[in-house]
């Protein structure tokens, strides 16, 4: 019992000028979820392994006088498994009830963070923001995960009320393991990048293509204060609150705009690291060579792209790691997951320009406060993608 | 989202009713994991409830903390206290009355059963209408 593992407790979160307060009871809401989140990835979904291998193959292979060879195959067979079906309806409800959690937090106080955002954004050239900027169609389709008004809605003029929901729920979601900001990821990329620097590139100029509320472009900042760094997104109020977030946690290198990735007006060359986080699998097969071709355009000789991102499915990837990892698709609001993840990002970086033999790949786990939160890195259990750990495409120029 | 969230002209805030606009809908539509869609709804609100139950005993835990902080008493008071027997007659009652009404559900559709082996089949409300319309 004494070493297992626990999450830590919502209160370690880090209080930036534009974070909701939580009341007790908030705070115990996402406890519960974060505890629930780890129970069922830890203890209830390696039985949906061996559902599949106990009795769903079998079932299907006796039905069709073969194993299933495809994820859509295997999704066939395991919909009608009830342990398949009791682990996904659990799961989907945590993320249901994140997001009900997150929304009720945020309301009930929605006019004082709206008007603290107000206060660090008013006047400061470094928040550009552009009501022509259209809603892309695959963000309107649906609420990227769950997440109702998605990235876009404005409850009324200045609101940030999105922002805040889908900052203030990483933690539940990911059970503490993106760190005090939920910026894991951007931690990473920092140490990624002093590496970098060692190895004689310094980029000057950086762009963030799908920044949301600025949690993974913040840290790089901090560690990079002279680098000059722009960070896109389409939707509004993920810009103001992420302008207002990185203000008050005193970074001012980040002008923070509103700009459609597939066309920019930056001059060709302009940037010497172009980086995008968890975002190509949220666009569409129209918009993503669109957006290749753009960070291409966009990078000066020697500059390099990253994508972070999860493996593809490729061949070696057997066909129920496959269909595990390609839940969030048809369950939970991803619907361009498993279209991405069948696509061949290398071939797509060549038809955007850059050349195979300048491309490479790179593991990259969440970098924590180790002595509070859990680090990715150290976690060996088989969870499909869900903990913070990644697969980055990489290609310079 | 009009119906919960308006403007308040006075003071240019919003006015928003959060019981409401929390819980909304995310555009897209929901997967069906059971068979049933019943099971859905049902795995829904029972989820919600191990939540909520969940803070409740987090609550309870913070309170105990406090009063032991402050003196008031001692956690170990309460993981020793051992009622004399009236008191835990009480409590068993408390438990029983607890368990009865989480149980509703089942009791009367055992009553439904006995009543029906008393008297045949239990006219349905339509029928009753009926009846009483024509006589």
């Amino acid at each position: 019992m004494s070493d297992r593992q626990v999450p830590p407790a919502y209160n370690e979160v880090g209080q930036h000028g534009v974070f909701p307060q939580a009341s007790h009871d908030e705070r115990a809401r996402f406890n519960f979820l974060a505890n629930m989140n780890s129970h069922l990835g830890g203890q209830v979904l390696p039985g949906v392994a061996t559902a599949y291998e106990t009795r769903a193959k079998s079932r299907y292979t006796r039905e069709r006088g073969q194993e299933p060879s495809t994820r859509q195959q295997v999704r066939s067979c395991m919909e009608a498994d009830g342990y398949y079906q009791i682990w996904s309806s659990m799961r989907r409800n945590t993320m249901e009830m994140r997001q009900q959690a997150g929304r009720s937090l945020v309301l009930r106080q929605i006019n004082d963070i709206n008007a603290r955002a107000k206060q660090l954004n008013s006047g400061d050239e470094n928040l550009q923001l552009d009501d022509s900027v259209e809603v892309p169609h695959y963000l309107s389709a649906v609420d990227i995960h769950c997440m109702p008004g998605c990235y876009y809605t404005e409850l009324g003029p200045e609101d940030v009320s999105v922002g805040a929901n889908y900052d203030c729920g990483l933690f539940a979601t990911t059970a503490g393991m993106l760190g005090r900001y939920s910026d894991g990821g951007g931690q990473a990329l920092a140490v990624w990048l002093k590496e970098q620097q060692e190895l004689g590139f310094s980029p000057k100029r950086i762009l963030d293509i799908g920044c949301t509320v600025g949690h993974n472009i913040v840290p790089i900042a901090q560690a990079f204060p002279d680098t000059e760094i722009v960070a896109i997104d389409v939707g509004a109020p993920v810009l103001r609150y992420a302008h207002a977030r990185a203000k008050s946690l005193d970074v001012s290198n980040i002008t923070f705009r509103q700009a459609n990735a597939e066309s920019l007006d930056y001059e060709d060359g302009s940037f010497d690291l172009v980086i995008t986080c968890m975002f190509l699998h949220e666009t569409s097969a129209r918009a993503l060579p669109r957006i290749l071709a753009e960070t291409h355009r966009l990078l000066s000789d020697g500059g390099k792209v990253l994508h972070v991102e999860q493996p593809q499915y490729g061949d070696d990837m057997p066909v129920f790691e496959q269909f595990m990892r390609d839940w969030d698709t048809y369950n939970n609001n991803e619907p361009f997951w498993g279209a991405m993840h069948d696509m061949d990002l290398y071939e797509q970086m060549e038809t955007a320009g850059f050349e195979r033999d300048k491309m490479s790949s790179l593991g990259l786990a969440a970098v924590v406060d180790e002595t509070v939160f859990p680090p990715a890195a150290n976690d060996d259990t088989e969870d499909y993608g869900r903990k913070p750990a990644w697969h980055v495409y990489v290609a310079e120029k | 989202m009009e119906s919960n969230v308006g403007m308040d002209r006075a003071d240019n805030e919003l006015s928003v009713d959060p019981i409401a606009e929390a819980g909304r809908k995310a555009k897209g539509k929901r997967p069906q994991f059971f068979e049933l869609e019943e099971s859905e709804r049902l795995m829904g609100i029972l989820m919600a409830v191990v939540g909520e139950l969940a803070v409740a005993r987090e609550r309870i835990d913070t309170l105990e903390r406090v009063l032991d902080s402050k003196g008031v008493l001692e956690q170990s008071e309460i993981e020793d206290f051992k009622p004399d027997r009236d008191q835990a007659r009480q409590r068993g009652l408390l438990q029983q009355e607890y368990i009865a009404r989480v149980l509703r559900v089942v009791q009367q559709e055992r009553e439904a059963l006995e009543e029906a082996r008393k008297q045949g089949p239990a006219k349905t409300l339509e029928e009753v209408s009926q009846h009483l319309g024509n006589s």
